[in-house]
């Protein structure tokens, strides 16, 4: 029984009196190795086998209703760890837990719970948007007439008029195609919302027209959010907390306002550092200690010295 | 809540069936192509039975008719065989091709009603795309059908089917592990089941070691079965239909649950791996 008060069905206060105190997402200690599968045939032979560390012992605590991002350079992870979170990737040790459920063991219930956008707007491209919602619609068990208004209320929200939803999807530019993918998680009002780069390739108002929807989720549908973005300002205009992860390792975590004075502290600033300076120091090659700022002079110069440093051993 | 559970259930199932509707639908000159292209091959196939006379030089009257039976129930089976069995290996291969892969793994639904719904829209298809082909070839040959017994012959291919389904969704393994070979290999399964099941001549034919493999394949006994209700018009009792029904029931029975069986395995270890993401 305890499993099905989980339900996103049912009225989100029959589960809010059990699930108050607990973790909307728990990450302990998790790692996932990737290996380059081995080559086949005898030509291929020379390329040997390579392994990627690409979530490297991670743990992470957030709380229900809590926003929180996760920021890093290309190939740091956190497309991996999304991975994770929603069922497609089995972490090789470590453990998650998702309103307390397993990701591994209790998958089924996990998947109820979560809805997950992924960079790339993944569709059957010869068929119309409706018909793509539709389908995610049914296989999340949304009554089609019921789905079909959500469709275009939410996809009238984004700027997507009726008559581009019934079209196909292949005829729409890339934003537009990745409105509609936003539009598939919303439509489920998930409990934990995974965005992995949502809103990259959209136009500065459709980002403010997401990152709305992604506050009124919250207040209204008392979801938790995860999601990652190059996009700083972003981040820091929606995040509660933010992650930075580098090579597979969370080497930041706390407020915007918290990173900002820790990074001034570190640079031996006067004012707090901007997004720009946190995700520059705690993303470095070499991490500019403040050693480095006196020997070089300010945190730039000594930025540029050590770059160049690192580009000359390569 | 058990009830909700079922219409969920329902819900899903249908979802499958209608989304690929909608490809068919909006693939339909593909679906053209594929039709004629089948129905020329079958007519040449059958050409073969018709001029069975004029090629051997038999000096002895020739039952044209029963080759031409032959033959034409050996290509409509290998038709719907061939559809049935690529839309339940589409479980993998278009949901690849399209990148939707991880959206339909994360949709909280049970692999076994996924399955469930692409297998019944595949039958389908199957079923359909078949019968117009059969009606466009029936039009080009005199067949004498005066002995069917066509309910023994719609019982032998629906239970058929379930081996078929079983058969598929075994193929449809490979192109989850392989991301770029496995639609190649799933071929060349459909491909060796075309040359053991004696679609076009008796196994007996075969040599001695491709004979243990005509008798593992569902298809032998679906031909096998289908030929002896057209044919001869053996009813569903009889026992020539009988020792086509129960291998069939077999194969079902041992089919379809090991190879859901063995894609859940695969499923996981596409999950260990990274597999199911699209490059790389
Ligand atoms: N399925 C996979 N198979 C093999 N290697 C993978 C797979 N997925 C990710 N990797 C590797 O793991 C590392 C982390 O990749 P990931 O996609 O998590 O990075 P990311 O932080 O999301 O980067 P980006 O900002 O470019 O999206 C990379 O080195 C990548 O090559
Ligand atoms: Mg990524």
């Amino acid at each position: 029984m305890a499993m099905q008060r989980l339900l996103p069905t049912l009225p989100t206060s029959t589960m809010a009196d059990h699930q108050e105190e607990q973790d909307a997402v728990l990450v302990e200690e998790v790692t996932k190795v990737f290996t380059k599968s081995r080559p086949w045939l005898p030509w291929q032979k020379g390329e040997d086998a390579r392994t990627v560390r690409a979530v490297d012992q991670v743990s992470l605590r957030v709380k229900r209703r809590e926003i929180i991002g996760i920021l890093g350079s290309n190939g740091s992870g956190k497309s991996t760890l999304i991975r994770i979170l929603s069922t497609l990737l089995i972490p090789d040790s470590g453990r998650v837990t998702i309103f307390g459920y397993d990701v591994v063991r209790d998958e089924a219930i996990v998947r109820r719970l979560i809805n997950r956008v992924s960079v790339e707007a993944s569709f059957f491209k010869k068929l119309s948007p409706m018909e793509n919602l539709i389908y995610a619609a049914r296989l999340y068990n949304l009554p089609g007439h019921l789905a079909r208004e959500r469709i275009v209320s939410i996809l009238g929200r984004l700027g997507i008029g009726a008559a581009r939803i019934k079209q196909p999807l292949e005829d729409m530019s890339r934003g537009m195609q990745q409105k509609v993918a936003i539009a598939r998680a919303f439509l489920t009002a998930p409990v934990l919302l995974l965005l992995d780069e949502p809103t990259t390739g959209l136009d500065p108002r459709s980002k403010l027209d997401v990152q709305t929807f992604v506050r009124e989720l919250r207040e209204v549908h008392d979801a938790t959010i995860l999601l990652t973005t190059h996009d700083l300002a972003e981040a820091e205009a929606l995040c509660d907390r933010v992650a930075i992860i580098d090579q597979g390792r969370i080497v930041a975590l706390g407020s915007v306002d918290e990173l900002k004075q820790e990074v001034m502290r570190q640079l031996g600033l006067n004012v707090p550092a901007s997004m720009h300076q946190v995700f520059m120091h705690y993303t470095a090659s070499h991490r500019i200690t403040e050693e480095d700022i006196l020997r070089y002079g300010s945190w730039e110069k000594a930025f540029e010295a050590l770059e160049a440093m690192r580009e000359e051993e390569e | 809540m058990m009830f909700n559970a079922l219409v969920h259930r329902g819900r899903a199932t249908y979802a499958f069936f209608e989304r690929n509707w909608n490809l068919t639908r909006r693939y339909w000159a593909w679906e053209i192509v594929w039709l004629l292209y089948n129905i020329v091959n079958a007519l040449s196939v059958t050409f073969i039975g018709a001029a069975a006379e004029q090629i051997t030089g038999a000096k002895v009257k020739f039952d044209t008719n029963s080759l031409l039976l032959v033959l034409v129930i050996g290509t409509s089976v290998w038709s719907y065989l061939s559809v049935t069995f690529d839309g339940v290996t589409d479980i993998i291969n278009m949901e690849r091709w399209e990148g939707t892969i991880e959206y339909t793994f994360m949709a909280p639904i049970s692999r076994f009603t996924h399955m469930v719904g692409s297998c019944l829209y595949a039958v389908a298809h199957g079923l359909l795309f078949t019968l117009i082909q059969l009606l466009v070839i029936a039009a080009f040959f005199h067949i004498d059908l005066s002995h069917a017994n066509y309910l023994t012959a719609l019982f032998l291919l629906l239970l058929g089917s379930i081996s078929f389904i079983g058969f598929g969704i075994g193929a449809a393994i490979l192109p989850l592990l392989y991301t770029e070979k496995g639609m190649q290999m799933s071929f060349i399964v459909k491909a060796v089941l075309l040359l053991v099941s004696g679609v076009y001549y008796p196994i007996s034919v075969l040599p001695g070691w491709m004979q243990p493999l005509a008798r593992i394949s569902p298809a032998t006994y679906v031909l096998e079965g289908l030929r002896a209700a057209i044919m001869q018009g053996r009813p569903l009792w009889s026992p020539e239909i009988w020792s086509c029904t129960w291998p069939l029931i077999l194969t079902g029975l041992i089919s379809v649950p090991a190879s859901v069986y063995a894609f859940s395995l695969a499923e996981r270890y596409a999950k260990r791996t990274g597999k199911l993401k699209r490059n790389g």
